[in-house]
């Protein structure tokens, strides 16, 4: 909305919130566009049919755009509280070469990653929240045993310190902090004090941030730090075992 | 203003009661109890940037900012939590990450906001160990300098420059940890230099042209006291080491003026250490001025004084105070005047008809005359003629923000396309010097104007009348007859209409309050006022004449006649304002001046004895809008001395020769003593001057059968001043000359 009215990208300051006060001070409603391609089939078929696709608490379909390591990437619309695994083995096709997943994430870069051990689950929010991620955008990303936790986490650092606008201070030198320090641990510059710090001050952004830009980055940074801990350790004995993920989320 | 619901919350297990609306920050701060901030200011668009304010508020998952937060009735805010407390350390360990921590070489070091709070609140150990970001210092402007490093991205600066100034020069560029303040010329500024920017940054990242790598602050003694520039009279704060002024700007945010300062106030004072100041009394031997003891200066000037007064009499003699003298200055000049020489011969370079205005108002005067607080509180506006944003920055800024803070309507009657038009409801375009055929149409639908010009005029009353509490500010277009207009039209008015008049220096207002005028005593009354006179007299001793004296131009007129043969000048430049530069001193026998410089009326006196400026003074001083604040002395220079002992030493030295009785005044407090009694108005508590505050005088004027107030043409003139120039003492401010804005027009 700043940026229509003409403005640098900083969030707003809410409440009031855009169906209140939006774009030049009108009421305003901002719908994503898997939103509205759910519009069609519900006009079609009905508010009933279009909810029993789903599950009696997670009504519906969802878009997902399932990428990484995945014999068929791709966006595919799927009813809510699919199975987790059957999707990503039976509908995208399953890891290629025989190679065994190590990780996923759910639903976009700000989601908290998956173990292979954890995605037996049914793909609705109810209980991916219980798993302890999100759906979120819909953005599923396959990562194989090869891919390096440590870079992942620094790739995804380097997108959120990209996209930090610059208006909050855990924000923006938060991200670029853990950014700075991810791409030394990852190039063998680690000292074993780091790996908790980093853990830390991702929780220091957790939460104080103006707008969820700075969740977004912490929660997938605490979950890696969790759960492959061990990489971590790994490299402070030395070169990268594994694969970069930059093959994986491309780069810039 | 409607009686405002109160609510109850509480802070810390402390029961706090606040009117509805209040910020949870404003809440703890009434309190006492300190939720550290950057981004919050008060009176500026709020932001959450900073998150240094999170408190914890029950029922709130989350930690909250205080600054955005509204207090609401029963809410429970904790603000000293181990969460709180652990926040605020992590969130100063996030800003200090990219933080050059250069503060043994910063100027902000030992006064800035964010050492404070990390030595308050911060960690005392540094994890972070990669390389920062760094980006060399720029140079905005002679004034202005920006080190991105320190920048903290606050955006005070940003916010004060856009909202407070509406100069809009200062923006954000780039983005995330490299986002810095970018200025609005690509690489430098260009705009009003007011430094405001500079004052609000709570770091180092924008400091000052003329105080950076000065000194240390602690290594200096501050003085407040009042900006000798435009008439608004800002508190101002010196900031002196060895005598000599580093710095001025209002650093406690107090006085009519609370954080405002404009670039005279904050960067015109270099004149103090001019290299042309006169530091030795002069006396004309022949051609030429040459230096000589105080002694003998102080004999010539009695002993030519009584010379011509054996010679020629009272009338022969004529009497020039200042704009820039302070009060009790002015009251001895023309104490000197009607007392000791006998003459009402004693005026000065007058900017704004304030006898006008107290004449027009007549009993009326004391709750009639708008204070500065009054006008940001004021509910409409009317501006007649001058432009505020160049000549009277204060006033300016207090519209503004009264716009800005309560949606204050503002009229305005103008010939020029003055700044403030953007913010006008209401703009009536007169032809020059029209100002007061718009006023006599709005006070009784008379006169020939334009068709379009009526249409405007019929909008504005219309506006006018539709508000209630109106404050009228009008310039030196508007003078004696137009001014009973403007008031007989604000009188219809519904509600209460107050009135300030706007002239151009620190003591315009003061030195005709004062007296300093030919045809009033210090508090306006008629000089053919027995009672008013005899008064004086037992005060003064002497006899005061009852016929009013020649105004300053006829003072000059007579010089050049030869009909006058004495002028007495303090602190004022006459051969240049009267238009009579070139013809040099005239006839006059004997020309003595009071001066920091050799100006055009001091290189042709007999003698000049050098004085000291208002920065080297205690005394007071009357802003335009009647309100009385204290000078104290800040600088001090070697060989002037102050206008109060100048004419308290000639007063001795005439005694001795037995004109006159000498001034027994000991200080400039013990004549504002005598002012306090004697000067209607001036009757005012010392309590809030004593604190570095103002004081609003309340001058009362009895109508005594005179017409209103005819003034000749040209008799009221504003220099029209803009923001870097300050009449002749504006040619001495090398820094404001030097600026590039200062050379084309605003």
């Amino acid at each position: 909305m700043e940026s229509l009215e003409g403005k640098r990208g900083y969030p707003r300051i809410k409440p009031p919130f855009p169906a209140v006060v939006g774009l030049y001070g009108c009421p305003t409603i901002i719908n994503n566009v898997e939103t509205l391609s759910a519009v069609p089939s519900i006009i079609r078929e009905g508010g009933e049919a279009y909810a029993n696709r789903g599950t009696p608490r997670n009504g519906g379909t969802r878009m997902l755009c399932i990428a990484g390591h995945v014999n068929k990437p791709g966006i595919y619309e799927v009813p809510l509280g699919m199975n987790m695994k059957k999707f990503i083995y039976e509908v995208a096709g399953g890891i290629p070469r025989g190679k065994k997943l190590k990780a996923v994430i759910p639903g976009g870069s700000s989601c908290p990653l998956m173990t292979a051990d954890e995605i037996d689950i049914p793909m609705d929010y109810d209980s991916v929240a219980k798993a302890g991620s999100m759906l979120g955008s819909g953005g599923m990303v396959i990562m194989d045993e090869d891919t390096c936790m440590v870079d992942m986490a620094r790739r995804i650092m380097h997108f959120y310190a990209h996209e930090s606008c610059g208006w909050c201070i855990p924000c923006r030198e938060g991200t670029t902090w853990l950014r700075k320090t991810l791409e030394r641990f990852h190039a063998g510059l680690g000292r074993p004090e780091d790996i908790d710090m980093i853990a830390e001050l991702a929780k220091n952004m957790l939460g104080r941030t103006f707008c969820p830009l700075g969740d977004a980055a912490a929660m997938p940074t605490i979950s890696i730090m969790q759960k492959w801990r061990g990489e971590f350790e790994e490299h402070l004995k030395g070169r990268c075992a594994y694969k970069s993920a930059e093959a994986l989320v491309g780069s810039r | 203003m409607a009686e405002q619901k109160l609510i109850k919350l509480k802070i810390n297990e402390r029961e706090v009661q606040v009117p509805q609306g209040t910020l949870v920050i404003e809440a703890t701060r009434r309190i006492g109890t300190e939720v550290p901030s950057f981004c919050y200011y008060p009176g500026l668009s709020l932001q959450a940037a900073c998150r240094m304010c999170l408190v914890e508020v029950e029922k709130m998952p989350k930690l909250q900012t205080a600054c955005t937060l509204v207090a609401s009735e029963g809410m429970i805010v904790r603000t000293d939590t181990e969460q709180v407390r652990q926040a605020r350390k992590y969130m100063l360990e996030f800003l200090l990450t990219n933080h050059p921590l250069d503060c043994p070489v910063c100027d902000k070091g030992g006064e800035c906001e964010l050492q404070d709070m990390v030595f308050r609140y911060g960690a005392d150990t540094s994890r972070f160990v990669e390389e920062k970001i760094h980006r060399p210092e720029e140079k905005w402007s002679e004034l202005v300098y920006y080190d991105a490093p320190r920048c903290i991205l606050c955006f005070r600066c940003v916010r004060v420059c856009d909202e407070g100034m509406d100069v809009k020069a200062l923006g954000v560029g780039m983005r995330g940890a490299n986002s810095v303040i970018i200025p609005n010329r690509q690489d430098h500024l260009e705009c009003e230099e007011c430094g405001m920017c500079i004052d609000i940054c709570p770091v180092g990242a924008l400091t000052s042209g003329t105080y950076r790598y000065k000194t240390r602050p602690w290594e200096m003694n501050y003085v407040s006291t009042v900006c000798t520039h435009c008439s608004n009279g800002c508190k101002t704060t010196l900031s002196v080491r060895n005598h000599e002024i580093l710095r001025s700007n209002n650093r406690d945010l107090s006085g009519i003026n609370k954080d405002f300062l404009c670039v005279k106030g904050r960067f015109g004072f270099d004149f103090t250490k001019h290299a042309e100041r006169i530091k030795q009394p002069m006396v004309r031997k022949g051609d030429k001025l040459y230096p000589v003891s105080w002694e003998e200066a102080a004999q010539t000037a009695a002993a030519k004084l009584k010379a011509v007064y054996d010679a020629s009499g009272s009338d022969a003699f004529g009497f020039i105070g200042s704009n820039r003298t302070s009060n009790e200055e002015n009251y001895l000049l023309q104490r000197l005047a009607r007392a000791t020489f006998g003459t009402n011969n004693v005026d000065h370079h007058r900017t704004a008809d304030y006898t006008g205005l107290v004449t027009a108002l007549g009993h009326g005067a004391s709750d009639s005359l708008l204070t500065m607080e009054q006008l940001y509180q004021a509910k409409a506006v009317l501006l007649v003629g001058n432009d505020p944003t160049n000549q009277n920055p204060l006033v300016g800024w207090q519209i503004r923000s009264a716009i800005r803070h309560f949606g204050t309507k503002l009229f305005v009657i103008n010939a020029n396309e003055i700044k403030l038009k953007r913010k006008t409801t209401q703009f009536a375009r007169v032809a020059p010097d029209q100002e007061a055929a718009a006023l006599r149409w709005l006070a009784h639908e008379e006169g020939q104007l334009p068709t379009e010009l009526v249409e405007q005029l019929v909008q504005l009353k219309a506006g006018l009348e539709a508000e209630s509490d109106v404050a009228v500010v009008f310039g030196a277009e508007i003078s004696g007859a137009a001014i009973a207009q403007l008031v007989a039209f604000g009188s219809k008015l519904p509600g209460k209409t107050r009135y300030m008049a706007l002239g151009d220096y620190a003591n315009s207002r003061g030195a005709a309050d004062m007296g300093v005028l030919p045809d009033r005593l210090p508090g306006y009354s008629y000089v053919d006022n027995a009672g008013a006179r005899e008064a004086f007299e037992r005060l003064w001793g002497g006899v005061i004449p009852s016929k009013p004296g020649q105004t300053a131009p006829q003072m000059i007129d007579a010089a050049q006649a030869g009909a006058l043969k004495a002028l007495y000048v303090v602190g004022a430049n006459p051969l240049m304002h009267f238009g009579t530069l070139g013809l040099g001193r005239g006839k006059l026998e004997l020309l003595i001046v009071h001066e920091m410089f050799l100006t055009e009326t001091a290189k042709v006196a007999d003698i000049v004895f050098p004085a000291a400026s208002a920065y080297e003074k205690d005394g007071t001083v009357t802003n335009t809008s009647g309100e009385i604040q204290m000078l104290h002395k800040g600088a001090e220079v070697m060989g002037p001395r102050t206008d109060f002992d100048l004419l308290r030493i000639l007063s001795h030295q005439l005694e001795k020769l037995g004109l006159g009785k000498s001034f027994h005044y000991k200080t400039p407090a013990a004549v504002f003593e005598e002012i306090r009694k004697a000067v209607s108005g001036y009757n005012v508590q010392p309590a809030g001057l004593l604190t570095g505050g103002a004081e609003p005088t309340r001058v009362e004027f009895a109508r005594n059968g005179h017409a209103p107030y005819e003034v000749p043409v040209g008799l009221i003139r504003s220099a029209k001043d803009t923001l870097f120039t300050s009449g002749t003492l504006g040619r001495f401010c090398t820094m404001m000359e030097s600026l590039p804005e200062a050379k084309t027009e605003p």
